[in-house]
């Protein structure tokens, strides 16, 4: 297989205005990665798994990722020469940016045909609250099905296309997402009708005792 | 309609019933979650004509403990008595999935004895899930007990080497990254040789109670057909996928651990049906034995433990892997993403049982309940690991 930096050459040759940006993988398993904008994500899928010198026929994992906003700190490191003759001094200037939050959707392709992968694909929502529509890649491989639900479900990742968007390992009524870092459980949410302990008195907050009625005067 | 009396306190949110408002003769019924042929807590709602199924639409999610969020809040080495409880029935894969990823994650090499071991114990876990799941399709096209009891009798038999080995039956907690917790004595190998020796006269047995019993045949051959396109476009791997005839075992793909120097065939079915299924699983059980006898022979003295590998206070640099082992399941594998920190980033299972669910629907359309009854069987899930 061609390496990931001519396959992006490739893709961006073929689809002119795509953003194809090539991540590196500084881990031992060197398992570089693509990242796709999402206009174009679906049609370069499609691409990849279609071509016959790649044919990436199996999409086997599908991962969500959180990435919530970061405060970052640049150092850059300056060599000044010293003005009275002597040795350059190192100068260290630190920057603060705020990274912002997303969310991250990571496809791992393998080819059956041809035995080769993985090739990693990855896709990046614009924040982690309005703007978290991503196209579905089901319509292109359809073990992403469970997989994309599953994060819909976990992290609130909105897939585009996919055919049946429902949650999957949380009940229909579920309201949070509880794999994203900040996720907090409900405090009410370990209710159960015993009487016993901590749990016993966040329900009182929750569930308030019924108001007593009042009962007949009694007579003297 | 009513609803249900199981109202969510938190959300006050009903859990739909199934519906009774379906035009003419379809009728929808909900089978599971309890339900002792959805092998766990897993319900299907099913939408019937007559005895047809024209529509289902599998539920599940019962179990779901978020064990990925468990594990980001443990560190790389505590989530490994964790991986056990996934595919409850094959701790020793899990592990070895789990140490795979975190080694190509951090570069850890493994000595040769550790790899040895480990390919042994993975092909025991293999005959014992597989010896397991003939026991339970068996129960599934109603042959009660008997089948089962004689997978579950031999079932034990590897369980106790297991346990002789790692301290547990089932829950092993056994491989470490950079090798494995306890070396194997020699009295342990002794008797694994023997019950390897033994396995074969079990399995001819087994194989002469079942393979060719006119019921199995009436009630497998020609049910949950699927096709090999399929297979492959749904991500289905393992026995599942080599039942359509797609030749694909990681064992001989990627090659991994010590698997290249063992002779070994990969079972092929032609039809995709249950019973190819059924029986791609009893030959992969034989290719277990003939890798076993090979391993347990040139088992190579040394190390069990890479000595420069670090358990305590474990932090391997930014980056991320996706680790994968050829399970008895399928596909199993881990994608770890760090941060430098002591926990990972972020831990996500591919759980082979979760995604070959993907093609249930697909497999039952057309047939009867009794039939998506075996289908579900002869797909082999844990629930442990679909809900996860």
């Amino acid at each position: 297989m061609e390496t990931l930096p001519q396959l992006r050459d490739r893709i961006a040759a073929l689809f002119p205005g795509a953003d194809v940006v090539l991540v590196t993988n500084p881990s031992p398993s060197a398992q570089h990665a693509l990242r796709l904008d999402a206009p174009h994500a679906r049609a370069i899928a499609t691409f990849l798994r279609d071509d016959p010198a790649l044919q990436l026929d199996q999409c086997t994992n599908v991962t969500g990722i959180d990435w919530p906003e970061k405060e970052v700190v640049d150092v850059t490191r300056t060599t000044v020469p010293d003005p009275a003759g002597g040795a350059p001094r190192a100068v260290e200037e630190k920057t603060k940016r705020i990274e912002p939050g997303r969310l991250e959707v990571v496809y791992h392709l393998y080819s059956i045909a041809l035995g080769h992968g993985p090739v990693v694909l990855r896709l990046v929502t614009g924040n982690r609250t309005d703007a978290v529509t991503l196209p579905s890649l089901t319509p292109v491989w359809r073990s992403a099905e469970f997989q994309e639900r599953e994060v819909y479900d976990l992290f609130g990742i909105v897939f585009e296309g996919h055919p049946d968007l429902r949650r999957i390992l949380m009940w229909d009524g579920f309201k949070d997402h509880p794999m994203r870092r900040d996720y907090r459980e409900p405090d009410d949410y370990e209710w159960e009708p015993t009487p016993h302990g901590d749990v016993l008195a966040k329900a009182k907050q929750h569930y308030p005792a019924p108001t007593p009625t009042p009962s007949a005067p009694s007579t003297p | 309609m009513n609803p249900t009396p199981f109202a969510n306190p938190s959300t006050g949110a009903h859990v739909r019933s199934v519906r009774s408002d379906l035009p003419g003769d379809l009728m929808e019924v909900s089978m599971g979650p309890h339900h002792p042929s959805t092998h766990g807590v897993f319900r299907m709602i099913v939408t019937l004509d007559g005895e047809t199924i024209v529509r289902l639409k599998p539920v599940f999610g019962y179990l779901h403990r978020n064990h990925e969020k468990l594990a980001e809040n443990t560190s790389y080495l505590g989530s490994m008595p964790y991986t056990d409880r996934l595919d409850y029935l094959n701790s020793m894969t899990n592990n070895w999935a789990y140490a795979r990823a975190v080694e190509q994650l951090a570069g850890i090499a493994v000595p040769e004895r550790a790899e040895y071991v480990r390919v042994i114990l993975a092909e025991l876990t293999r005959l014992l899930n597989h010896t397991c799941l003939a026991g339970f399709l068996m129960q599934d096209c109603g042959c009660s007990g008997t089948p089962l009891m004689y997978a579950f009798r031999e079932r034990e038999k590897i369980l106790d080497l297991f346990e002789s080995l790692s301290g547990s039956r089932m829950m092993c907690n056994y491989q470490r990254f950079g090798g494995c917790r306890v070396d194997p004595p020699a009295d342990w190998l002794a008797r694994a040789g023997q019950l390897v020796a033994e396995y074969g006269p079990f399995l001819d047995e087994f194989e002469a109670l079942l393979t060719g019993n006119e019921i199995l045949l009436a009630r497998t051959q020609g049910v949950g057909r699927l096709s090999a396109a399929l297979a492959i476009n749904a991500g289905v791997t393992g026995p599942m996928l080599r039942a359509t005839g797609v030749n694909h075992d990681l064992r001989k793909v990627d090659g991994y651990g010590v698997y290249p120097r063992f002779q070994f065939r990969i079972p092929l079915g032609e039809h995709g049906d249950v019973y190819d299924r059924y029986m791609i699983r009893i030959l992969e059980m034989r290719e277990s034995l003939a890798i076993l006898r090979q391993a347990l022979a040139g088992l190579p003295a040394g190390p069990i433990m890479n000595p420069a590998a670090k358990l305590r206070g474990f932090r391997p640099k930014a980056g991320e892997a996706y680790g994968r082992i050829e399970g008895p399941k399928g596909e199993i594998g881990f994608h770890l993403v760090s941060d430098g920190g002591p926990n990972p980033w972020r831990y996500h299972v591919r759980a082979p049982s979760f995604i070959n669910l993907t093609i249930l629907e697909d497999l039952c359309l057309g047939h009867t309940v009794a039939d998506a009854v075996i289908i579900l069987g002869s797909i082999d899930i844990v629930l442990g690991e679909v809900d996860r």
